[in-house]
């Protein structure tokens, strides 16, 4: 049920009522189908609840955490996998918000998304994971929040789709290899989990561990990098209603090459900070060092801001190639923060960008 | 062994030697040069051209080896395709990649070793390729000889510039380089060894 918001106002202006109405009008006939069954009359009232809840989620008090915790929501967003059954990520997720996100940006084509791909465990070339990540399997799958929080728990990827309402959010994505493209995600803010995670005073920087698995991915049993992948961020870009864990992909769950089942997405940040495949989420006090830090110091910083202003020793940083132009679709000129500097330029206000890179 | 006819040596070249700019016309037409096509023609050019600079520069180390002599006769022309493809690399470059933003160039050129070095091999190869006919040839006599020693130059800078692409794996560019030393190799071998036992051999 995807729920469309044609009003084209700000998505934190859609009043929680009006998306439950909308969503329980446009699938009646579902409902009423299914409901003599299961029940599941009762889990579309419960939805207006899981809204209402999603929307105060910012103010956060354990009873509205409550509310909104793994367990309470009416249905699964997805198909759970059978036992033997092989993951296929062409499967439509139940109750995506559309948001203005993006809205005016030429979205690029499913295909190229999925095929030119940067994800080295499943190999170097671009086109290696839509091949190689074909036998992993992200279901079940569950992720592990650590270091400075109230309590240390684990999540399921159901439930986690369950912490907030999913939300379409068409972003670019700038790679650090000087090309770009525009991608509609689906995904749940940062933030949400974050506040579910329940940090402590302590949390100045969160930590994203990616998985490492020899059996299914290739790219691990060579010391390319030092696996796990591991990215990270500082507490206050990671509570920016801009960075999303993603868990889908033009409507559907995300293809194992994207970063099945849940993936970082900072898109102000080059493309490599986002990382795929999370499996532990850990806060912790001091900046650490992330994988790509430890492979090229000088070329790779914690930051990595996209900055068209701070040239890297490889790629040009001041213009950049859209993917999906063809063979003359030529460059554009790439901008501060990937163009997001209104949204997440204060976070960096006075900081030098071209030491912090 | 029998010298085999010149004539249909070369023809087989041509023929083989323009199956990769056949095939990229051939995708191009059929759409299917994938996400970043700019991005596969610069790299299919480079690497032909990387492949031709050194098939050129095996010829030597085969006459050493094998005490034939006649297959030096294809070097001009393996030579030519080299420049050719190099020339459609740095054409993709201008064109395709920069589309002629030449103050972007050349901040690139400048703020990046591997265009710079990719560069400074290109414009190496200008001389060798118009200085490789007959006429140029007699009348540089034995300069020719010294400015087509380049050539060595070149094929150094060339996999450094592939060298200097590559983001982490190098596995790639280093079996080319694994190449290029071992026909250095082989010419290093042949000239420090002792002309009796060169003869001898023979």
């Amino acid at each position: 049920m995807i729920i469309v918001d044609k009003s084209k106002q700000n998505p934190s202006e859609i009043q929680p009522s009006e998306i439950t109405s909308k969503a329980v009008f446009d699938n009646r006939r579902q409902f009423i189908k299914v409901a003599a069954s299961s029940g599941l009359i009762a889990g579309a009232a419960l939805m207006s609840l899981k809204a209402k809840a999603a929307k105060i989620v910012g103010g956060v008090t354990s009873g509205d955490a409550r509310l909104v915790g793994p367990g309470n929501a009416p249905s699964q967003p997805f198909k759970a996998l059978k036992k033997g059954e092989i993951y296929n990520p062409r499967q439509k997720l139940k109750g995506v918000k559309k948001t203005a996100y993006g809205e005016d940006l030429k979205i690029d084509t499913y295909k190229n998304i999925t095929t030119y791909n940067n994800y080295y465990e499943f190999g170097t070339s671009k086109s290696d994971p839509a091949v190689q990540a074909r036998t992993f399997q992200p279901q079940p799958w569950t992720i592990s929040i650590e270091g400075e929080v109230k309590k240390t728990k684990t999540i399921g990827i159901e439930d986690l789709m369950k912490l907030a309402p999913l939300e379409e959010r068409i972003y670019r994505m700038r790679c650090v290899e000087a090309w770009s493209m525009v991608i509609p995600w689906v995904g749940i803010p940062l933030a949400s989990i974050i506040k579910w995670a329940e940090p402590t005073g302590n949390a100045k920087y969160v930590e994203f561990v990616t998985a490492n698995d020899r059996e299914s991915m290739p790219g691990v049993t060579t010391p390319l990098l030092d696996w796990p992948y591991t990215e990270g961020l500082r507490m206050d870009e990671a509570m920016n209603p801009l960075a999303l864990i993603a868990v889908g992909l033009y409507g559907e769950l995300l293809p194992n090459q994207n970063g099945a089942p849940a993936r970082l997405v900072v898109p102000w940040k080059y493309g490599f900070k986002g990382g795929k495949s999370i499996v532990k989420i850990r806060f912790v006090e001091k900046q650490t060092q992330t994988t790509w830090m430890k492979s090229g110091p000088s070329e790779y910083g914690y930051y990595a801001n996209v900055n068209p202003k701070v040239s890297h020793p490889r790629w040009t940083q001041s213009s950049e190639r859209p993917i999906g132009g063809g063979l003359f679709g030529g460059r554009i000129k790439t901008k501060m923060f990937n163009g997001y500097e209104s949204e997440v330029g204060h976070l960096y206000a006075g900081m030098d960008l071209e030491n912090n890179f | 062994m029998k010298k085999p006819n010149i004539t249909a040596v070369k023809a087989v070249i041509w023929l083989l030697a323009s199956i990769p700019i056949a095939r990229l016309f051939w995708l191009g037409f059929n759409n299917d040069l994938g996400a970043n096509p700019i991005e596969f023609v610069e790299h299919s050019t480079g690497l032909w051209a990387l492949i031709f600079l050194l098939l050129s520069l095996t010829m030597t180390p085969t006459r050493l080896l094998t005490g034939q002599v006649w297959h030096i006769q294809v070097r001009r022309l393996i030579g030519l395709w080299m420049f050719f493809y190099a020339t459609l690399h740095v054409v993709t470059y201008v064109w395709l990649d920069f589309n002629f933003l030449f103050d972007v160039m050349i901040d690139d050129v400048l703020e990046h070793p591997r265009i710079l070095v990719g560069f400074a091999a290109f414009l190496l190869t200008i001389p060798l390729a118009a200085t490789s006919n007959q006429y140029m040839m007699k009348k540089l006599k034995s300069k020719w000889k010294a400015l087509h020693k380049t050539v060595y130059l070149v094929a150094i800078l060339a996999v450094v510039h592939f060298l200097l692409l590559v983001k982490k794996d190098l596995t790639e560019p280093l079996y080319y380089t694994a190449v290029l030393l071992i026909l250095f190799g082989i010419r290093i071998y042949y000239k420090h060894k002792k002309k009796p036992v060169m003869n001898t051999a023979q």
